[in-house]
């Protein structure tokens, strides 16, 4: 093989693998719970992409990893309790209609509660500890604990039930395999914010700029961009994001709890640590790895489930220790 | 090749240590035998001035008379439970004050060392051949997946680090939780302790000082006795040519890394011998309790209560690790009984009811950690030291 070759086969392996896991379970699985699992594999690894994507957006800008992101995914998923409530006359009639609208509202009031919140969170602890990494995780760990006590003084220390719209608690069937109606709506979803963020960061000068600065921070600032305000703009888009993902996450578990955010932030690290920090591509193919291997273990071997993800994590740092896609060559 | 580092004149890397700059003889020229052979003990690395070496020494005999001065089994809990953090909290200073690495995984290497004694207690095994076995075991299986964690993130960026033990730690949670066979699942295990430490034994007939001498005064004095060895050996550790080593990593891992140290070494063997430090400090709160589940050694508000101990005690100087943890514990025991207090003087509206609720004790602590870290960040102990 030529040297050419090789470092082509290097190059374009990362990608090879989703693609490759997806093909090697089908004769383990059979057509049928394959096209199920996949799906819904697609769908949780939609949810996962939502959170992720922000807090390596976060990351790679200014290098602040924020523990408190979860917190932003617990907020969401509440305010999606208070914003279904007084609208339980439209997700309880079975017109999809007036079910999908309710479940947007839901998401733009989650959105927008937990962008506010990022913003002020970013101006009252985030600003503190740039460059401090040390710092940083403390802080925001210990801003992760607060948020979620408050969150429990607001809401009540129990597990509020969130029932799916009545238009989108079955399944529908293709060929032989069922998929739950609502996965198709989070898969469409999530789709659709990849989608908007895709174009933004490609085809808008804000964008550009965003890219630019997670690649070299210090040559954006020289070229006469105030940095510190793009990151405000990131931080909240971000926030507002794991909102989202809080209210696509509470509504499809149908159970909303103050330690919903915390499980999440452990998957959404293992993503972020597959895909290589700060990469929005590589969150993405990571997410959607980390969802389907949860969910075709789950099926294959049922006790290994939760681990599932760790040893996926483990054998991937094994053979490229910065992550599949790292974004700087440093 | 780490010996050179003691005699290197120090620099700003070393400027958050302030016995890096003496020579070691320096703590003892023209002292008494016995304040020279203290300061020995201490590894030339005294508390401070005379005034707070006075209230350190105060507060070790308050600790070794604790029984007799604090009567009463809730005292004894407090004061046991204290020395147990007091390791578990020096040597996760080890990594956070003196390394400056964030790990999550503490609290794993504490349960797997309840674990190692609880599992061979519980399966048959008697006496404390047993006791010992499993102690070792578990801090074994601590140092062997301590290396793998380090060997695995610690050589790419340290951020990394923080982020696996958080994963590998909640794994951990589940799996003690699942394995029934092994662990006992949630209920955990019961298993009864050597003979000599049951509540039952007296080693005196008569009452001493009006305290009987039960199984649970000598669990105390033995937890004290390992927690005070492993105290002076952890200090003993920070410093020496390894330790400065650890410190100048901390200020500038590139630099040490350009002067030809192994940085990756250096933090994979600091995180292990942590991890072993908190497997027998697990040991001896199996060894309290008499039982051992997930909810007592693995859960995540244990972390909670590490980081709280350290950053308020104060990051990076070993006895911070004792003020933090006494400090900690009694507002553990105590707060919730303040809370109560305030929830019940307070008018009953909704919102101020929850706040001052006695089960949202982790959110006043919460706010306390936060607060701390951003104006205070040395701690208390950090900031007793600096005062002239």
């Amino acid at each position: 093989m030529s040297k050419e070759w090789r470092e082509r086969l290097q190059r374009w392996a990362p990608y090879a693998v989703t693609p490759l896991l997806v093909l090697a379970v089908l004769p383990l699985i059979g057509p049928t719970a394959w096209v199920t699992l996949t799906i819904a594999g697609l769908t949780m690894g939609m949810m996962l992409f939502l959170v992720a994507s922000g807090l390596t957006l976060i990351f790679g800008l200014m290098e602040v990893l924020n523990f408190a992101h979860a917190a932003f995914v617990t907020v969401g998923a509440y305010v999606t309790v208070s914003v279904l409530r007084p609208l339980a006359g439209w997700t309880g009639e079975p017109s999809l209609a007036l079910n999908l609208l309710a479940l947007l509202m839901a998401l733009l009031a989650a959105a927008a509660a937990s962008g506010a919140l990022g913003y002020v969170f970013e101006r009252l602890i985030i600003r503190q500890v740039y460059g401090a990494p040390l710092r940083q995780i403390l802080i925001t760990m210990g801003a992760l604990i607060v948020i979620e006590q408050m969150v429990i003084v607001i809401w009540g220390p129990e597990a509020i039930a969130l029932p799916k719209p009545a238009s989108l608690r079955g399944s529908v069937f293709l060929g032989a395999s069922s998929i739950e109606t609502y996965r198709l709506v989070a898969l469409f979803v999530g789709l659709a914010v990849a989608a908007a963020m895709h174009l933004i960061l490609t085809h808008t000068r804000i964008g550009l700029v965003v890219r630019a600065g997670v690649e070299d921070r210090e040559m954006v600032q020289s070229l006469g961009y105030h940095i510190r305000r793009v990151f405000v703009g990131v931080f909240i888009a971000g926030t507002a994001l794991a909102g989202m993902g809080g209210m696509m996450w509470g509504q499809y578990q149908t159970l909303v709890t103050s330690q919903i955010g915390d499980g999440m932030l452990i998957l959404v690290f293992i993503i972020l640590i597959i895909g290589g920090l700060g990469s929005v591509g590589g969150c993405f193919i990571g997410a959607i790895l980390v969802g389907l291997t949860s969910n075709y273990v789950a099926f294959l071997a049922p006790k290994l489930a939760l681990g599932s993800n760790i040893l996926l994590m483990a054998l991937v740092l094994l053979w490229r220790p910065r992550g599949l896609f790292p974004i700087t060559e440093q | 090749m780490v010996g050179g580092v003691s005699e290197k004149p120090s620099d700003e890397a070393f400027a958050g240590s302030t016995a890096a700059a003496l020579p070691p003889a320096a703590g003892r020229g023209g002292k008494s035998p016995i304040a020279s052979w203290l300061s020995w003990l201490v590894s030339d690395d005294p508390p401070g001035r005379f005034l707070l070496n006075a209230v350190m020494l105060l507060l070790l005999l308050a600790f070794v008379f604790a029984p007799f001065l604090f009567p009463g089994t809730k005292a004894l809990g407090v004061a046991s439970r204290v020395c147990i953090f007091v390791i578990l909290v020096a040597s996760y200073d080890l990594m956070l004050g003196y390394t400056g690495i964030v790990s999550f995984a503490h609290t794993m290497f504490f349960g797997i060392g309840a674990y190692g004694v609880a599992i061979v207690l519980a399966k048959g095994w008697v006496g404390w051949g047993a006791v010992i076995l499993g102690a070792a075991a578990g801090a074994a299986v601590s140092l062997v997946v301590a290396a793998v964690i380090g060997i695995l993130s610690l050589r790419v960026r340290a951020i990394f680090f923080s982020m696996i033990t958080l994963a590998v730690a909640s794994f951990a949670q589940i799996l003690a939780e699942q394995w029934r066979d092994l662990t006992g699942g949630e209920d955990g295990l019961t298993f009864s302790v050597p003979a000599i430490l049951k509540p039952g034994f007296r080693l005196f007939a008569d009452p001493v000082l009006g305290v009987t001498v039960n199984g649970p005064v000598i669990t105390y004095y033995l937890i004290l006795a390992v927690a005070l060895v492993l105290f002076l050996v952890m200090l003993r550790i920070v410093n020496s040519p390894f330790g400065r080593v650890l410190q100048a990593i901390r200020e500038n891992e590139f630099r040490v890394e350009a002067m030809g140290y192994q940085v990756v070494a250096y933090r994979t063997i600091v995180s292990a011998m942590s991890a072993v430090m908190a497997a027998l400090a697990g040991a001896l709160m199996a060894l309290v309790l008499g039982y051992n589940g997930p909810d007592a050694t693995l859960s995540f508000s244990l972390m909670v209560d590490i980081l709280l101990m350290i950053v308020i005690g104060g990051m990076g100087t070993m006895y911070g690790a004792v003020v933090g943890s006494i400090v900690v514990v009694l507002a553990q025991y105590y707060l919730q009984n303040v809370l109560g207090a305030i929830h019940g003087a307070i008018p009953a509206t909704p919102f101020l009811s929850a706040l001052f609720h006695p089960d949202r004790w982790l959110l006043w602590l919460g706010t306390l950690f936060v607060l701390i870290v951003t104006f205070f960040p040395q701690g208390i102990f950090g900031w007793l030291r600096r005062r002239r």
